[in-house]
Protein backbone atom coordinates (compact mmCIF):
# COMPACT_ATOMS: atom_id res chain seq x y z
CA UNK A 1 0.00 0.00 0.00
CA UNK A 2 2.81 2.39 0.85
CA UNK A 3 4.15 2.05 -2.69
CA UNK A 4 1.15 4.09 -3.83
CA UNK A 5 1.81 6.88 -1.35
CA UNK A 6 3.97 8.71 -3.87
CA UNK A 7 1.68 11.11 -5.77
CA UNK A 8 3.79 10.90 -8.95
CA UNK A 9 3.61 7.12 -9.00
CA UNK A 10 -0.13 7.39 -8.41
CA UNK A 11 -0.48 9.80 -11.35
CA UNK A 12 1.34 7.32 -13.63
CA UNK A 13 -0.86 4.42 -12.51
CA UNK A 14 -3.97 6.60 -12.77
CA UNK A 15 -3.13 7.51 -16.37
CA UNK A 16 -3.11 3.78 -17.23
CA UNK A 17 -6.24 2.84 -15.26
CA UNK A 18 -8.42 5.80 -16.19
CA UNK A 19 -9.23 4.94 -19.87
CA UNK A 20 -10.06 1.35 -18.89
CA UNK A 21 -12.29 2.27 -15.98
CA UNK A 22 -14.03 4.94 -18.05
CA UNK A 23 -14.64 2.48 -20.88
CA UNK A 24 -15.84 -0.14 -18.39
CA UNK A 25 -18.26 2.37 -16.86
CA UNK A 26 -19.81 3.20 -20.24
CA UNK A 27 -19.99 -0.45 -21.33
CA UNK A 28 -21.46 -1.75 -18.07
CA UNK A 29 -23.88 1.16 -17.76
CA UNK A 30 -25.10 0.55 -21.32
CA UNK A 31 -25.48 -3.18 -20.75
CA UNK A 32 -27.05 -2.70 -17.32
CA UNK A 33 -29.62 -0.18 -18.52
CA UNK A 34 -30.47 -2.39 -21.51
CA UNK A 35 -31.00 -5.40 -19.24
CA UNK A 36 -32.86 -3.36 -16.61
CA UNK A 37 -35.17 -1.40 -18.87
CA UNK A 38 -35.82 -3.81 -21.77
CA UNK A 39 -34.87 -7.41 -20.95
CA UNK A 40 -35.88 -7.87 -17.31
CA UNK A 41 -39.56 -8.63 -16.66
CA UNK A 42 -42.01 -6.26 -15.00
CA UNK A 43 -42.97 -7.27 -11.47
CA UNK A 44 -46.33 -9.05 -11.12
CA UNK A 45 -47.26 -6.75 -8.22
CA UNK A 46 -45.35 -3.55 -8.81
CA UNK A 47 -45.52 -3.46 -12.62
CA UNK A 48 -43.04 -1.34 -14.50
CA UNK A 49 -42.12 0.77 -11.47
CA UNK A 50 -39.97 -2.10 -10.19
CA UNK A 51 -37.34 -0.87 -12.66
CA UNK A 52 -36.54 1.99 -10.26
CA UNK A 53 -34.86 -0.73 -8.21
CA UNK A 54 -32.00 -1.03 -10.73
CA UNK A 55 -30.91 2.53 -9.89
CA UNK A 56 -32.07 2.69 -6.28
CA UNK A 57 -30.46 -0.44 -4.84
CA UNK A 58 -26.98 -0.04 -6.43
CA UNK A 59 -26.97 3.65 -5.45
CA UNK A 60 -27.76 2.71 -1.84
CA UNK A 61 -25.00 0.07 -1.89
CA UNK A 62 -22.58 2.66 -3.23
CA UNK A 63 -23.61 5.13 -0.52
CA UNK A 64 -22.53 2.60 2.12
CA UNK A 65 -19.51 1.34 0.18
CA UNK A 66 -18.11 4.83 -0.45
CA UNK A 67 -18.58 5.81 3.18
CA UNK A 68 -16.66 2.70 4.21
CA UNK A 69 -13.91 3.59 1.71
CA UNK A 70 -13.89 7.13 3.06
CA UNK A 71 -13.55 5.88 6.64
CA UNK A 72 -10.82 3.39 5.64
CA UNK A 73 -8.91 6.16 3.84
CA UNK A 74 -9.33 8.38 6.91
CA UNK A 75 -7.98 5.65 9.20
CA UNK A 76 -4.97 5.19 6.88
CA UNK A 77 -4.45 8.96 6.87
CA UNK A 78 -4.57 9.13 10.67
CA UNK A 79 -2.35 6.10 11.29
CA UNK A 80 0.32 6.36 8.58
CA UNK A 81 -0.07 10.05 7.57
CA UNK A 82 -0.42 8.77 4.02
CA UNK A 83 -0.42 11.88 1.77
CA UNK A 84 -2.90 10.44 -0.74
CA UNK A 85 -5.33 8.99 1.81
CA UNK A 86 -6.46 12.43 2.98
CA UNK A 87 -7.06 13.44 -0.61
CA UNK A 88 -8.88 10.18 -1.35
CA UNK A 89 -11.25 10.78 1.57
CA UNK A 90 -11.81 14.36 0.49
CA UNK A 91 -12.44 13.31 -3.12
CA UNK A 92 -14.80 10.46 -2.12
CA UNK A 93 -17.17 12.52 0.02
CA UNK A 94 -19.02 14.42 -2.75
CA UNK A 95 -19.40 11.23 -4.84
CA UNK A 96 -20.83 9.36 -1.87
CA UNK A 97 -23.14 12.25 -1.04
CA UNK A 98 -24.47 12.18 -4.62
CA UNK A 99 -25.13 8.42 -4.48
CA UNK A 100 -26.88 8.85 -1.11
CA UNK A 101 -29.00 11.61 -2.57
CA UNK A 102 -29.85 9.43 -5.61
CA UNK A 103 -30.81 6.55 -3.29
CA UNK A 104 -33.06 8.84 -1.24
CA UNK A 105 -34.63 10.52 -4.28
CA UNK A 106 -35.30 7.32 -6.23
CA UNK A 107 -36.58 5.70 -3.04
CA UNK A 108 -38.97 8.58 -2.63
CA UNK A 109 -40.18 8.30 -6.24
CA UNK A 110 -40.60 4.55 -5.79
CA UNK A 111 -42.31 4.98 -2.42
CA UNK A 112 -45.04 7.25 -3.75
CA UNK A 113 -46.79 4.57 -5.89
CA UNK A 114 -45.87 1.64 -3.59
CA UNK A 115 -46.41 3.00 -0.08
CA UNK A 116 -48.64 5.93 -1.03
CA UNK A 117 -46.28 8.55 0.34
CA UNK A 118 -43.08 10.33 -0.66
CA UNK A 119 -41.49 9.81 2.72
CA UNK A 120 -42.08 7.63 5.77
CA UNK A 121 -40.16 7.91 9.06
CA UNK A 122 -38.87 4.41 8.81
CA UNK A 123 -35.58 3.26 10.38
CA UNK A 124 -33.90 2.54 7.03
CA UNK A 125 -34.90 5.87 5.46
CA UNK A 126 -33.97 7.86 8.55
CA UNK A 127 -30.57 6.19 8.94
CA UNK A 128 -29.76 6.83 5.26
CA UNK A 129 -30.80 10.46 5.72
CA UNK A 130 -28.38 10.64 8.66
CA UNK A 131 -25.69 9.12 6.41
CA UNK A 132 -26.37 11.99 4.00
CA UNK A 133 -25.93 14.47 6.87
CA UNK A 134 -22.59 12.83 7.73
CA UNK A 135 -21.39 13.30 4.15
CA UNK A 136 -22.50 16.95 4.30
CA UNK A 137 -20.79 17.47 7.67
CA UNK A 138 -17.63 15.84 6.34
CA UNK A 139 -17.56 18.17 3.33
CA UNK A 140 -18.32 21.23 5.45
CA UNK A 141 -15.63 20.38 8.01
CA UNK A 142 -13.01 19.71 5.29
CA UNK A 143 -13.45 23.22 3.93
CA UNK A 144 -13.92 25.03 7.25
CA UNK A 145 -10.28 25.85 7.98
CA UNK A 146 -7.81 28.25 6.42
CA UNK A 147 -5.18 25.52 6.61
CA UNK A 148 -6.51 22.84 4.25
CA UNK A 149 -4.60 19.98 5.87
CA UNK A 150 -6.10 20.80 9.28
CA UNK A 151 -9.59 20.46 7.77
CA UNK A 152 -8.70 17.14 6.18
CA UNK A 153 -7.37 15.74 9.45
CA UNK A 154 -10.40 16.93 11.43
CA UNK A 155 -12.70 15.42 8.81
CA UNK A 156 -10.90 12.09 9.03
CA UNK A 157 -11.77 11.83 12.74
CA UNK A 158 -15.37 12.73 11.94
CA UNK A 159 -15.43 10.02 9.25
CA UNK A 160 -14.36 7.39 11.80
CA UNK A 161 -16.96 8.58 14.33
CA UNK A 162 -19.60 8.43 11.59
CA UNK A 163 -18.84 4.73 11.03
CA UNK A 164 -21.22 3.98 13.95
CA UNK A 165 -24.05 4.77 11.55
CA UNK A 166 -23.04 2.20 8.89
CA UNK A 167 -24.15 -0.95 10.77
CA UNK A 168 -27.34 0.89 11.75
CA UNK A 169 -28.13 1.51 8.07
CA UNK A 170 -27.23 -2.04 7.10
CA UNK A 171 -29.25 -3.85 9.76
CA UNK A 172 -32.00 -1.28 10.37
CA UNK A 173 -34.42 -3.45 8.39
CA UNK A 174 -33.70 -6.44 10.65
CA UNK A 175 -33.59 -4.64 14.01
CA UNK A 176 -36.82 -2.72 13.57
CA UNK A 177 -40.13 -3.56 11.93
CA UNK A 178 -39.94 -1.33 8.92
CA UNK A 179 -41.95 -0.60 5.84
CA UNK A 180 -38.74 -0.92 3.84
CA UNK A 181 -38.26 -4.53 2.78
CA UNK A 182 -35.44 -6.57 4.35
CA UNK A 183 -32.29 -7.55 2.48
CA UNK A 184 -33.03 -9.89 -0.40
CA UNK A 185 -29.65 -10.26 -2.14
CA UNK A 186 -27.00 -10.89 0.51
CA UNK A 187 -28.60 -13.61 2.63
CA UNK A 188 -27.47 -16.84 4.19
CA UNK A 189 -29.91 -18.92 2.09
CA UNK A 190 -29.07 -17.26 -1.21
CA UNK A 191 -30.71 -14.30 -2.93
CA UNK A 192 -34.51 -14.16 -2.75
CA UNK A 193 -34.79 -12.60 -6.17
CA UNK A 194 -35.09 -14.18 -9.60
CA UNK A 195 -32.00 -14.38 -11.81
CA UNK A 196 -33.64 -12.23 -14.51
CA UNK A 197 -33.78 -9.37 -12.01
CA UNK A 198 -30.54 -10.17 -10.20
CA UNK A 199 -28.37 -9.97 -13.33
CA UNK A 200 -29.19 -6.36 -14.27
CA UNK A 201 -28.92 -5.37 -10.62
CA UNK A 202 -25.39 -6.76 -10.33
CA UNK A 203 -24.35 -5.27 -13.69
CA UNK A 204 -25.62 -1.87 -12.57
CA UNK A 205 -23.77 -2.22 -9.26
CA UNK A 206 -20.56 -3.02 -11.15
CA UNK A 207 -21.18 -0.04 -13.45
CA UNK A 208 -21.63 2.29 -10.46
CA UNK A 209 -18.43 0.95 -8.87
CA UNK A 210 -16.50 1.52 -12.11
CA UNK A 211 -17.99 5.01 -12.25
CA UNK A 212 -16.80 5.65 -8.68
CA UNK A 213 -13.26 4.52 -9.55
CA UNK A 214 -13.23 6.74 -12.66
CA UNK A 215 -14.52 9.86 -10.90
CA UNK A 216 -12.29 9.22 -7.88
CA UNK A 217 -9.21 9.10 -10.14
CA UNK A 218 -10.29 12.30 -11.91
CA UNK A 219 -10.93 14.12 -8.64
CA UNK A 220 -7.72 12.86 -7.03
CA UNK A 221 -5.73 13.94 -10.06
CA UNK A 222 -7.34 17.37 -9.86
CA UNK A 223 -6.53 17.63 -6.14
CA UNK A 224 -2.89 16.64 -6.65
CA UNK A 225 -2.45 19.09 -9.54
CA UNK A 226 -4.19 21.87 -7.57
CA UNK A 227 -1.80 21.28 -4.70
CA UNK A 228 1.20 21.36 -7.05
CA UNK A 229 0.01 24.63 -8.59
CA UNK A 230 -0.50 26.03 -5.09
CA UNK A 231 3.06 25.22 -4.00
CA UNK A 232 4.49 26.51 -7.33
CA UNK A 233 2.69 29.82 -6.82
CA UNK A 234 3.95 30.02 -3.27
CA UNK A 235 7.59 29.51 -4.29
CA UNK A 236 7.18 32.05 -7.09
CA UNK A 237 5.87 34.65 -4.63
CA UNK A 238 8.75 33.87 -2.29
CA UNK A 239 11.29 34.21 -5.14
CA UNK A 240 9.79 37.51 -6.16
CA UNK A 241 9.91 38.79 -2.59
CA UNK A 242 13.57 37.81 -2.32
CA UNK A 243 14.38 39.65 -5.55
CA UNK A 244 12.60 42.83 -4.56
CA UNK A 245 13.17 42.30 -0.86
CA UNK A 246 15.67 45.08 0.01
CA UNK A 247 13.88 47.49 -2.29
CA UNK A 248 10.54 46.81 -0.63
CA UNK A 249 11.99 47.39 2.78
CA UNK A 250 13.23 50.85 1.78
CA UNK A 251 9.74 51.83 0.69
CA UNK B 1 -5.97 13.75 40.47
CA UNK B 2 -5.68 17.32 41.78
CA UNK B 3 -5.02 18.71 38.29
CA UNK B 4 -8.27 17.14 37.15
CA UNK B 5 -10.36 18.82 39.84
CA UNK B 6 -8.52 22.12 39.37
CA UNK B 7 -9.64 22.18 35.73
CA UNK B 8 -13.21 21.34 36.72
CA UNK B 9 -13.23 24.09 39.33
CA UNK B 10 -11.56 26.61 36.99
CA UNK B 11 -14.15 26.05 34.27
CA UNK B 12 -17.06 26.38 36.68
CA UNK B 13 -15.65 29.48 38.38
CA UNK B 14 -14.92 31.14 35.03
CA UNK B 15 -18.37 30.37 33.65
CA UNK B 16 -19.93 31.69 36.86
CA UNK B 17 -17.97 34.94 36.84
CA UNK B 18 -18.62 35.59 33.16
CA UNK B 19 -22.36 35.61 33.70
CA UNK B 20 -22.75 31.90 33.22
CA UNK B 21 -23.14 29.68 30.17
CA UNK B 22 -25.23 27.46 32.41
CA UNK B 23 -27.70 30.24 33.09
CA UNK B 24 -27.98 30.99 29.37
CA UNK B 25 -28.59 27.33 28.55
CA UNK B 26 -31.35 27.00 31.11
CA UNK B 27 -33.05 30.25 30.05
CA UNK B 28 -32.94 29.07 26.45
CA UNK B 29 -34.39 25.72 27.54
CA UNK B 30 -37.27 27.35 29.43
CA UNK B 31 -38.15 29.80 26.66
CA UNK B 32 -38.04 27.17 23.90
CA UNK B 33 -40.33 24.83 25.82
CA UNK B 34 -42.68 27.73 26.63
CA UNK B 35 -43.10 28.46 22.94
CA UNK B 36 -44.71 25.08 22.25
CA UNK B 37 -47.90 25.43 24.32
CA UNK B 38 -48.30 28.89 22.79
CA UNK B 39 -47.82 27.54 19.27
CA UNK B 40 -49.69 24.24 19.55
CA UNK B 41 -52.42 25.50 21.87
CA UNK B 42 -53.01 24.87 25.59
CA UNK B 43 -55.03 21.65 25.16
CA UNK B 44 -53.66 19.27 27.82
CA UNK B 45 -54.14 16.06 25.79
CA UNK B 46 -51.95 17.22 22.92
CA UNK B 47 -49.36 18.71 25.27
CA UNK B 48 -49.11 15.49 27.28
CA UNK B 49 -48.63 13.59 23.99
CA UNK B 50 -45.86 15.78 22.58
CA UNK B 51 -44.42 16.89 25.96
CA UNK B 52 -41.52 14.40 26.32
CA UNK B 53 -40.37 15.03 22.75
CA UNK B 54 -40.56 18.82 23.16
CA UNK B 55 -38.55 18.82 26.38
CA UNK B 56 -35.94 16.45 24.93
CA UNK B 57 -35.50 18.46 21.72
CA UNK B 58 -35.20 21.69 23.74
CA UNK B 59 -32.60 20.01 25.97
CA UNK B 60 -30.56 18.88 22.93
CA UNK B 61 -30.56 22.41 21.54
CA UNK B 62 -29.73 23.94 24.94
CA UNK B 63 -26.64 21.73 25.34
CA UNK B 64 -25.44 22.88 21.90
CA UNK B 65 -25.21 26.50 23.10
CA UNK B 66 -22.29 26.08 25.46
CA UNK B 67 -20.38 23.59 23.28
CA UNK B 68 -18.93 26.19 20.96
CA UNK B 69 -17.01 27.77 23.86
CA UNK B 70 -15.96 24.46 25.42
CA UNK B 71 -12.47 24.45 23.86
CA UNK B 72 -12.50 27.53 21.61
CA UNK B 73 -11.78 30.22 24.24
CA UNK B 74 -9.05 28.11 25.87
CA UNK B 75 -7.56 27.48 22.43
CA UNK B 76 -7.53 31.19 21.61
CA UNK B 77 -5.92 32.41 24.84
CA UNK B 78 -3.40 29.56 24.91
CA UNK B 79 -4.56 27.84 28.10
CA UNK B 80 -5.28 24.70 26.11
CA UNK B 81 -1.58 24.51 25.15
CA UNK B 82 -0.66 24.73 28.82
CA UNK B 83 -3.17 22.04 29.78
CA UNK B 84 -1.75 19.80 27.06
CA UNK B 85 1.79 19.98 28.50
CA UNK B 86 0.78 19.26 32.10
CA UNK B 87 1.53 15.72 33.37
CA UNK B 88 -2.21 15.06 33.20
CA UNK B 89 -3.10 13.09 30.02
CA UNK B 90 -5.08 15.15 27.52
CA UNK B 91 -7.90 12.59 27.81
CA UNK B 92 -8.26 13.49 31.49
CA UNK B 93 -8.27 17.20 30.63
CA UNK B 94 -11.10 16.57 28.16
CA UNK B 95 -12.97 14.49 30.75
CA UNK B 96 -12.61 17.32 33.28
CA UNK B 97 -13.94 19.84 30.79
CA UNK B 98 -16.84 17.51 29.93
CA UNK B 99 -17.66 17.11 33.61
CA UNK B 100 -17.57 20.87 34.15
CA UNK B 101 -19.74 21.40 31.07
CA UNK B 102 -22.27 18.85 32.32
CA UNK B 103 -22.38 20.43 35.78
CA UNK B 104 -22.97 23.83 34.18
CA UNK B 105 -25.57 22.85 31.58
CA UNK B 106 -26.74 19.25 32.00
CA UNK B 107 -27.39 19.36 35.73
CA UNK B 108 -29.48 22.58 35.66
CA UNK B 109 -31.55 21.12 32.81
CA UNK B 110 -32.13 18.06 34.96
CA UNK B 111 -33.48 20.29 37.73
CA UNK B 112 -35.68 22.35 35.41
CA UNK B 113 -37.01 19.42 33.37
CA UNK B 114 -39.51 18.05 35.95
CA UNK B 115 -41.07 21.51 36.37
CA UNK B 116 -41.46 21.87 32.62
CA UNK B 117 -42.78 18.32 32.33
CA UNK B 118 -45.50 19.12 34.86
CA UNK B 119 -46.36 22.31 32.98
CA UNK B 120 -46.85 20.10 29.91
CA UNK B 121 -49.17 17.77 31.90
CA UNK B 122 -46.90 14.74 31.90
CA UNK B 123 -48.28 12.13 34.32
CA UNK B 124 -46.53 11.02 37.49
CA UNK B 125 -45.13 7.63 36.38
CA UNK B 126 -43.74 9.29 33.31
CA UNK B 127 -42.03 11.95 35.41
CA UNK B 128 -39.70 9.62 37.36
CA UNK B 129 -38.69 7.78 34.18
CA UNK B 130 -38.22 11.09 32.40
CA UNK B 131 -35.78 12.40 35.02
CA UNK B 132 -33.86 9.10 35.01
CA UNK B 133 -33.67 9.17 31.21
CA UNK B 134 -32.42 12.78 31.29
CA UNK B 135 -29.81 11.87 33.91
CA UNK B 136 -28.52 9.04 31.69
CA UNK B 137 -28.87 10.94 28.41
CA UNK B 138 -27.41 14.39 29.11
CA UNK B 139 -23.85 13.15 29.88
CA UNK B 140 -23.90 11.30 26.53
CA UNK B 141 -24.85 14.57 24.87
CA UNK B 142 -21.83 16.27 26.45
CA UNK B 143 -19.42 13.51 25.33
CA UNK B 144 -20.82 13.56 21.76
CA UNK B 145 -20.78 17.35 21.79
CA UNK B 146 -17.14 17.41 22.89
CA UNK B 147 -16.22 15.65 19.62
CA UNK B 148 -17.87 18.39 17.59
CA UNK B 149 -16.42 21.14 19.81
CA UNK B 150 -12.89 19.74 19.46
CA UNK B 151 -13.19 19.20 15.69
CA UNK B 152 -14.35 22.76 15.04
CA UNK B 153 -11.68 24.47 17.19
CA UNK B 154 -10.29 27.27 15.03
CA UNK B 155 -12.84 26.81 12.21
CA UNK B 156 -14.73 29.57 10.41
CA UNK B 157 -18.37 29.78 11.52
CA UNK B 158 -17.62 27.07 14.08
CA UNK B 159 -21.01 27.33 15.75
CA UNK B 160 -23.15 26.46 12.73
CA UNK B 161 -20.74 23.74 11.67
CA UNK B 162 -20.81 22.29 15.17
CA UNK B 163 -24.60 22.00 14.97
CA UNK B 164 -24.36 20.18 11.63
CA UNK B 165 -21.80 17.71 12.99
CA UNK B 166 -23.32 17.02 16.39
CA UNK B 167 -27.09 16.88 15.87
CA UNK B 168 -27.09 13.70 13.72
CA UNK B 169 -25.14 11.96 16.49
CA UNK B 170 -27.66 13.15 19.08
CA UNK B 171 -30.53 11.28 17.39
CA UNK B 172 -30.18 7.92 19.24
CA UNK B 173 -30.30 9.67 22.63
CA UNK B 174 -33.43 11.53 21.53
CA UNK B 175 -35.14 8.36 20.25
CA UNK B 176 -34.51 6.28 23.37
CA UNK B 177 -35.03 9.20 25.76
CA UNK B 178 -38.49 9.88 24.36
CA UNK B 179 -39.14 6.14 24.00
CA UNK B 180 -38.55 5.58 27.73
CA UNK B 181 -41.12 8.20 28.72
CA UNK B 182 -43.68 7.01 26.19
CA UNK B 183 -43.29 3.43 27.40
CA UNK B 184 -43.85 4.55 31.00
CA UNK B 185 -46.88 6.67 30.10
CA UNK B 186 -48.52 3.86 28.10
CA UNK B 187 -47.95 1.38 30.94
CA UNK B 188 -45.13 -0.62 29.36
CA UNK B 189 -41.73 -1.23 30.91
CA UNK B 190 -39.33 1.67 30.40
CA UNK B 191 -36.39 -0.51 31.40
CA UNK B 192 -35.19 -1.53 27.90
CA UNK B 193 -35.03 2.12 26.82
CA UNK B 194 -33.20 3.14 29.97
CA UNK B 195 -30.73 0.27 29.54
CA UNK B 196 -30.05 1.40 25.97
CA UNK B 197 -29.51 4.95 27.23
CA UNK B 198 -27.04 3.59 29.79
CA UNK B 199 -25.33 1.63 27.04
CA UNK B 200 -25.11 4.76 24.90
CA UNK B 201 -23.48 6.56 27.81
CA UNK B 202 -20.93 3.75 28.22
CA UNK B 203 -20.24 3.88 24.47
CA UNK B 204 -20.03 7.65 24.08
CA UNK B 205 -17.69 8.04 27.06
CA UNK B 206 -14.67 6.31 25.45
CA UNK B 207 -15.61 7.28 21.88
CA UNK B 208 -16.12 10.94 22.79
CA UNK B 209 -12.92 11.15 24.82
CA UNK B 210 -10.85 9.39 22.16
CA UNK B 211 -12.19 11.40 19.24
CA UNK B 212 -12.13 14.80 20.93
CA UNK B 213 -8.63 14.25 22.31
CA UNK B 214 -7.37 13.22 18.87
CA UNK B 215 -9.01 16.30 17.35
CA UNK B 216 -7.49 18.60 19.99
CA UNK B 217 -4.02 17.12 19.44
CA UNK B 218 -4.37 17.99 15.75
CA UNK B 219 -5.55 21.50 16.55
CA UNK B 220 -2.56 22.04 18.85
CA UNK B 221 0.03 20.64 16.40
Amino acid sequence: MHRFANPNRFLRIAAVVLPWSAALTVALLGLGLYLALLVSPADYQQGESVRIMYIHVPAAWMALFIYSCLAAASAVALIWKHPLADLAAKASAPIGACFTFIALATGSIWGKPMWGDWWVWDARLTSVLILFFFYMGHMALTSAFEDASRGERAASILALVGMVNIPVVKWSVDWWNTLHQPASIVRMDGPAIHASMLAPLLVMAAAFTAYYVTVLILRLRGEILARKIGSLRLTRIQDRQEESGPHMREV
Amino acid sequence: MTGFWLIVRRDIVMAWRQGGDGLMAIMFFLITVTLFPLGVGPESGILARIGPAVVWVAALLATLLSLERMFQTDFEDGSLDLMAITPLPLEAVVLAKCLANWLLTGAPLLLAAPVLAMMLHMDREGLAVFVTAMALGTPSLVFIGAIGAALTVGAHRGGVLLTLLVLPLYIPVLIFGVGAVEAAVTGQSAQPHLLVLGGLLLGTLPLGLWASTAALRQALE
